[in-house]
């Protein structure tokens, strides 16, 4: 037990997940015909909610394969340095892969992610691989996240 | 086919009527009555000589507001003058969001110094009505001889972080257009912000 718990440490098991600085081009590809259902999630450090549900897109990941989670910072709008999400990244050990988006003036780009969102944050968009959509906006609860892949895979 | 066309138009009226998620541009806004952190309780039928409103979806505690806060309170400046009255009212629940008591918000009003209303929107009927989705959130109402239209209906500027870097101030461009009655170029727009607290029921 010992030497797998030390041969995960080394592989980087526990370390933090990667973080990457991506303009709207980049994420819109990412989410242009997934190869397992897709779960964005966006957020921002300085929100109460996201911080919360987090730990909910984590449990997915972990569970469910077939499930490729992307955590994407907002924190851009307020604080263009990704260090702040960077830490805040190592700090909880959070393991899902987040992107933090730069770009400026939300309001030329929100409708691109999804007409419907208002632009508030928590959002979460899943997109499965036969290109099917389901937007929720707000804080997600225990179970929900489970109940929403399973619904848009049905 | 009479009952058939009747189904149908019943069944969009319903459609439209579980679909109809606050106000778009080109609507008629109701008046509302709400709680100033004053104490005293505050409608658009007080403000007789206003033109129009710049109302604001706005609460004490989300970073993008206080990113904000000299921005409104300089709208208010500029055009409270003009007849366009700034006033903000906060549609978050306090038992769901920390921070947004109603004593919260007397606290804040004090602090910031607002010579302006800051309405607590205690039952949501007026965010529901509405339909801000977060903060801050403005609706500009133009004052017409047919009731108060919504006109424009999004963020303050394009730029949250950096006031003096905003390339378009959608809501300054708005309320100009107004005032010089011309037609107003953008008049939705969207911005990251903070959601609103709503209580289900």
């Amino acid at each position: 037990m010992k030497n797998l718990l030390l041969f995960l440490c080394f592989t980087g098991f526990f370390s933090a997940s990667s973080q990457e600085v991506i303009r709207l081009k980049e994420l819109q590809q990412r989410m242009a015909s997934p190869q397992q259902t897709l779960v964005i999630n966006f957020w921002a450090t300085w929100c109460g909610p996201c911080l919360k549900e987090i730990p909910y897109f984590e449990t997915l990941s972990a569970k469910n394969k077939n499930v490729k989670v992307l955590l994407v910072s907002m924190d851009y709008d307020l604080d263009p340095n990704p260090e702040k999400v960077k830490k805040f990244v190592a700090r909880k050990k959070i393991h899902s892969p987040v992107l933090i988006l730069a770009e400026d003036n939300p309001s030329s780009w929100i409708d691109k992610i999804d007409k419907d969102w208002t632009g508030a944050l928590p959002a979460t968009l899943l997109i499965n691989p036969n290109g099917k959509r389901k937007l929720v906006q707000g804080e997600l609860h225990e179970g929900d996240l489970e109940k929403l892949v399973n619904e848009i895979n049905q | 086919m009479k009952p058939l066309i009747v189904l149908l138009i019943v069944s969009l009226m319903g459609f439209s009527f579980t679909e109809k998620k606050g106000y778009e541009v080109g609507d008629t806004a109701t008046d509302f009555k709400l709680k100033n952190t004053d104490g005293k309780m505050v409608s658009l039928a007080d403000y007789q000589t206003a033109k129009g409103f710049i109302i604001i979806f706005d609460c004490n505690t989300c970073p993008v507001s206080k990113a904000y806060n000299s921005r409104i309170i300089e709208l208010s400046k500029k055009y409270t003058p003009l007849n366009f009255p700034v006033i903000l009212i906060n549609p978050n629940s306090p038992e769901l969001a920390e921070g947004e008591s109603f004593d919260a918000m007397v606290k804040h009003a004090k602090e910031k110094k607002y010579d302006f209303p800051y309405l607590y929107d205690e039952t949501q009927e007026t965010v529901r009505q509405f339909g801000a989705t977060n903060t801050p959130h403005v609706f500009v109402l133009n004052k017409t001889s047919n009731g108060m239209k919504v006109a424009y209906i999004g963020a303050i500027d394009d730029n949250t972080r950096n006031a003096a870097k905003a390339k378009n101030h959608f809501v300054e461009d708005a309320v100009n257009s107004l005032l010089a009655g011309k037609e107003i170029t953008i008049t939705r727009t969207k911005a990251v912000g903070c959601s609103v607290k709503i209580k289900n029921v």
